[in-house]
């Protein structure tokens, strides 16, 4: 989902780039309050951040015959909301553009607003929506799959509007297709590890899973 | 481990093996397992030829075995921490056992 260094024009650099400075910031502020009423926590947000850092450097092979990787954001948007998940995604997306010229500077906030915002944010929705309903495991499955597929198919958003030619639609369905096929068995994929992982969590730390409402909030237990 | 969780991860292993079985023998020089963001940098190239870049990395890794380690690197500090905070877990719900039993 990496918009290359400078394959952004700058308006819309400097658009994306203002959108998630102020969910970042709303994330950080989110953060400082999380830490400081839930201490406990912090190694779930480690954890989180960590998840992202390991699955976006998995480049996996895909049925469509290229090759793409997870995104890893749909455990942060589980855990602490989107806002949150925007901070986490911050960090991976200097790293790899910082160290690994994947993505960059220049698109920064673009590459945020898709993976560290509107990624988690329909994860969010998803996690909202089905939680209680399903079995908690394919309710995290799903949630991570569909945040993975909101993350490419914001990108396929941003590039088209940056490059309409001949127009927004055909440009969307041009980007759109070149993501989607790769990228549908590969959310798959992405949403079971997820689920693997929470499972494995919440056997072991089952008590912090309940206080994961008031952990979004940065709230206190009692 | 349940039954779900072995089927979880065939199903895993069976998404990722796939292609490697479907493509056999198939490789990046027939245009096959390209990155998705490579490709879709090539579509703004193909739609307007004639937008430049206007920006550059300030460093790039200077070749594939070195972008490679980076990789690793950065695969490697993930799951450093992801393992430490399950150990961690895993030691706190040993040492309660006992009290809890008691």
């Amino acid at each position: 989902m990496h918009i290359m260094e400078g394959y952004l024009p700058m308006e819309w650099a400097i658009v994306w780039y203002i959108i998630s400075a102020i969910v970042v910031g709303y994330g950080i502020l989110n953060l400082n309050k999380v830490l400081k009423n839930n201490p406990e926590a912090k190694p779930l947000l480690a954890i989180s951040g960590a998840f992202m850092f390991v699955l976006s450097s998995l480049k996996l092979p895909s049925v469509s015959g290229s090759c793409s990787h997870p995104t890893g954001n749909g455990l942060g948007a589980i855990l602490f909301g989107p806002a949150i998940t925007s901070v986490l995604a911050t960090i991976v997306l200097l790293f790899q553009a910082l160290v690994l010229a994947h993505g960059g500077i220049s698109t920064l906030g673009a590459n945020i607003f898709s993976m560290g915002i509107m990624g988690p944010f329909v994860g969010y929705l998803v996690f909202k929506a089905l939680r209680g309903k399903l079995n908690i495991t394919w309710v995290v499955m799903l949630t991570a799959i569909f945040a993975d597929w909101a993350t490419y198919l914001t990108t396929s958003i941003q590039l088209a509007l940056a490059f309409p030619v001949p127009d927004f639609m055909s440009s969307f369905t041009e980007f759109g297709t070149i993501f989607a096929i790769t990228q549908i068995p590969l959310a798959i994929a992405e949403g079971l590890i997820t689920a693997l992982l929470w499972d494995y969590l919440s056997e072991l730390r089952p008590e912090l899973f309940e206080k994961i409402t008031n952990i979004k909030k940065g709230g206190n237990n009692e | 481990m349940s039954n779900k969780h072995l089927f979880m991860i065939l199903a895993l292993i069976a998404i990722i093996v796939a292609p490697l079985i479907i493509y056999s023998g198939l490789g990046e020089d027939d245009g096959y397992f390209g990155g998705a963001d490579g490709a879709a940098e090539e579509q703004i190239i193909i739609i307007q030829p004639e937008y430049e870049p206007w920006f550059n990395s300030f460093w790039e890794p200077p070749s594939g075995e070195i972008e490679s380690l980076l990789f690793a690197l950065q695969a490697a500090i993930g799951a450093i921490i992801i393992g430490y905070y399950i150990g961690y877990f895993k030691g706190l719900k040993k040492n309660n056992k006992p009290e809890n039993n008691e």
